[in-house]
């Protein structure tokens, strides 16, 4: 069972002097249980394309398959299938928190859940799992208002009402956008620890290099509508000038490594985190000596 | 991406009308509105297609789109000109059941179409060839003598330009909070006008918190940079009225003078 | 010589209501005519409280805040100190108000009923200084957020500004648009002496800066430079901030026996420490 896009273009507002082709000629595979990133500059197309993974937007051309279930088109049959498809695939935009709209935090969480036809006491506990996964205790937070919540629990809100639906997939547009380091180091082990609790798909858009080094097991790398790259963290960023030219940056620490490799210091680059540079700068060090 | 989208009908261009000081544009246009209605004989309506096919042709703005702006009203037209042609009475010509088509009916209902053709092109040359903030700083302008009264010229012009600048925002709001709950499973387009209605709420409530949130700090926006209301203000891009306007309202008084010629002669 | 200074500058919000907040308590701070401050603090800690002090958008609840001398309270004054210190703010569609890019730079001045022509002449030149000449016809809609947050700048600039307060500035935008507003802050800070405040949650960016601010709880957690501020990493992580990479690696070695000068700060410093170290002990 996978997302499954083949050959997707989409152009906007076609036929006028405004027409922009958004998405050109893009295929790749999300298998089940796999973290990929889509990574690209604003307007590199990759809002565009989350769109198209719970047919929110049809393809001009291409098929865009959800457990083998098309799509792709904008007849009545493909806007059912793409109706079904939103009960698997969750998405959660760039800062949700501003489509919160209920008087207390359950009934906003319920409305996912209760679009799916769920009441009672099945709502109830699908409500509270959510909340729970987010790590917003149920009895504290159910009746209160979510617009009196702080940034970051505003947003943990809202993500919940998405997982209240039980995707299989779940696809998250800069999820950590506009908050403290604090509040992205929580959000980011949040989404870890929910991937493994419910071995969830996961689709994360950033332009966190750091971030898609740290949680990403494959990259797309979006530019100009065109998909740049799709390969393992390390290999995409191995290609330092692809990056640059969809306007990415190789993350830090590859960069601080292989500029000590120029001045001649033998570190290893096969792990880009924290604890593994340091290990790897430490290893070449004694090797100096 | 609704971001595209352009208010208004502005049609960027640089030929005479597009030149003309708005103010000037804006006037004129009123009188010319005013004349149809006062002078409806044969003569004057001849003239006055004529005047507005050459300032049309003038424009620079394609024909197509000009006549474009008629299709939305396009039954209005149709239809007055059906009332027309049967409630006048007079010489007959034709009969259709009890409905008597009449010479004079079909004339009126030939002068108030017109009218209406007119009218509509008239209004459609002015928003093709001003921009939608020109058309504002006229409008501010040309109300200002009224703020002795108490009305607000310069609020209501900088009321205009917030909306203009906003309106694409919101727009491309709209469409993002939609598609935020659709993919909860939201539904606006199945069941009664009721139920509709209700499904609207969770789109309108956010779009209503964010336009509170935007207003709040556009507010503190605008304080920061020392705005404190039309008094003592400047503007950067002072209408001025130059040789061109002079030249079209010596035409317009030049056309009222024929017209006055043609009804006295008649 | 100082040209802003908080003396015990308390803010609450909605004081005496029950729903009162202390956003920030007796700060005491003065900032440098011509410097570059950054100010750091997690999400609540009183930054923004704090930056809309100095145009007057906020006024003290208790203590006083000056803006070259001037008090912010004194209604006469707050003309001319608004005049002196322009806002960025973080939202980049909610700061500007026309529909076309030079009318908006416009309106500052416009405000201030200087002359058509003097205008004209101070939104150009504050287009070429942000590098935005060529948009200036653009619907603001139209731009990237970098460009938007630039021609926010420039509004500031057509004033006349000594001084930008600028208020997570890059928070919305993608690398590219972080590393375009940064540019020409830094450019503006040089080549023209402009006295920047600049608050951030990007470790990276505020390292540039000659002095950092620490916000915590309403009050000022440390101030130091910044070698001073990161190279205190447990004390910087304790706050729910984080130090930039170079400077965290540095932090590491040296605590796992690595013998690094302290003051590491840039991928530059580090690199060159390393290269030393392992010279030396050749």
């Amino acid at each position: 069972m996978s997302i499954e896009l083949k050959q997707v273009s989409y152009t906007y507002m076609p036929k006028t002097p405004y027409e922009h082709k958004a998405l050109d000629d893009v295929s790749f595979t999300l298998a089940e249980g796999s973290f990929t990133a889509i990574a690209g500059h604003t307007g590199s197309g990759k809002s565009t394309l989350v769109q198209h993974l719970n047919g929110l937007l049809h393809p001009e051309c291409g098929q865009v398959l959800v457990d083998g279930v098309d799509l792709a088109n904008s007849s009545k049959t493909g806007r059912q299938a793409a109706k079904e498809a939103r009960n698997k695939v969750g998405m959660v935009f760039q800062y949700p928190e501003q489509q919160l709209f209920e008087e207390t935090i359950a009934a906003d969480i319920a409305f996912g859940p209760k679009n799916q036809g769920l009441e009672g006491e099945a709502l109830v506990k699908r409500v509270k799992e959510a909340m729970e996964l987010m790590g917003l205790d149920y009895a504290a937070y159910k009746d209160r208002s979510p617009f009196q919540l702080s940034g970051g629990q505003k947003r943990r809100v809202a993500i919940a009402g998405v997982l209240a639906l039980r995707p299989k997939y779940l696809v998250l547009d800069e999820p950590t956008a506009g908050l403290d380091p604090q509040g992205r180091e929580d959000l980011i082990q949040t989404i870890c620890h929910l991937r493994k609790k419910w071995k969830l798909t996961i689709v994360f858009v950033s332009h966190n290099m750091e971030d898609i080094a740290r949680l990403a097991d494959s990259v797309v790398i979006m530019n100009h509508g065109q998909m740049a790259i799709k390969a393992a963290p390390q290999t995409a960023f191995e290609q330092v000038e692809l990056l640059q030219a969809a306007g990415l940056q190789e993350p830090q620490m590859l960069h601080l490594l292989h500029r000590l490799q120029a001045v001649g210091l033998p570190v290893k680059t096969d792990g880009i985190q924290l604890e593994d540079g340091i290990r790897a700068i430490k290893e070449a060090l004694s090797h100096v000596k | 991406m609704l971001s595209n989208i352009t208010i208004g009908q502005y049609f960027p261009g640089n030929s005479i009308l597009h030149r003309l000081d708005p103010r000037v544009k804006v006037l004129l246009l009123f009188f010319f509105l005013i004349e149809i209605f006062l002078f409806s004989n044969a003569v004057a309506y001849g003239i006055f297609s004529a005047v507005t096919f050459a300032l049309m042709l003038l424009s620079g703005v394609p024909l197509r789109m000009l006549l474009r702006s008629l299709k939305p009203l396009w039954w209005i037209i149709l239809f007055t000109f059906v009332i027309h042609l049967f409630s006048n009475p007079g010489t007959p010509i034709a009969q259709f059941l009890l409905f008597t088509v009449t010479w004079e009916g079909l004339r009126m209902g030939c002068f108030i179409s017109l009218r209406l053709v007119l009218l509509i092109l008239m209004s459609s040359l002015l928003t093709f060839t001003t921009s939608p903030l020109k058309l504002t700083d006229a409008l501010e302008s040309l109300l200002s003598p009224f703020r002795r009264f108490g009305l607000p010229a310069h609020e209501l012009a900088m009321m205009m330009t917030i909306a203009l600048r906003f309106i694409p925002t919101l727009i491309e709001e709209t469409d993002k909070i939609m598609k935020a709950q659709q993919s909860r499973g939201a539904d606006f387009t199945t069941g009664n006008v009721m139920k509709r209605l209700r499904n609207m709420v969770p789109i309108l409530v956010p779009l209503f918190l964010s336009a509170f949130r935007r207003a709040d700090e556009l507010a503190m926006a605008m304080e920061a940079r020392c705005y404190r209301g039309g008094v003592g203000r400047t503007q950067m891009k002072s209408l001025k009225t130059g040789a061109i306007d002079y030249l079209a309202i010596g035409g317009f008084i030049l056309l009222t003078a024929s017209l006055i010629g043609v009804k006295v002669l008649a | 010589m100082s040209f802003i200074e908080f003396h015990d500058l308390t803010h609450c919000y909605n004081q005496g209501q029950e729903n009162e907040h202390k956003a920030i308590g007796g700060v005491k701070l003065s900032i440098e005519k011509g410097s570059f401050t950054a100010i750091l603090g997690r999400n609540g800690s009183g930054k923004s409280t704090l930056a809309k002090h100095i145009n007057g958008l906020l006024l003290p609840t208790a203590g006083s805040c000056l803006v070259d001398g001037k008090d912010t309270r004194k209604a006469e004054e707050l003309w001319q100190i608004r005049r002196q210190v322009g806002m960025v703010f973080q939202n980049p569609d909610n700061q500007l108000i026309a529909a076309v890019v030079e009318d908006d730079v416009a309106f500052g001045p416009e405000n201030l009923g200087m002359e058509p022509e003097e205008i004209r002449l101070k939104v150009n030149a504050a287009l070429r200084a942000v590098n935005m000449a060529k948009y200036r016809t653009f619907a603001p809609h139209l731009l990237s957020g970098g460009q938007k947050q630039r021609i926010a700048i420039a509004g500031a600039l057509a004033m006349d500004t000594e001084c930008l307060v600028l208020d997570e500035p890059t928070a919305m935008l993608d690398p590219q648009g972080r590393e375009e507003v940064m540019r020409t802050v830094q450019k503006l800070h040089e080549e023209r002496g402009i006295t920047i405040v600049y608050i951030t949650h990007f470790m990276e960016e505020a390292s540039v800066a000659d002095r950092i601010v620490v916000m915590d709880k309403g009050n000022v957690a440390a101030d130091g430079t910044p070698r001073e501020i990161f190279a205190d990493v447990p004390g910087m992580k304790k706050r729910g901030l984080d130090v930039p990479l170079a400077a965290e690696v540095a932090w590491q070695l040296r605590h796992q026996g690595v013998k690094l000068p302290e003051t590491i700060l840039t991928e530059d410093e580090l690199v060159e420490a390393l290269e030393a170290y392992t010279c030396q002990s050749n």
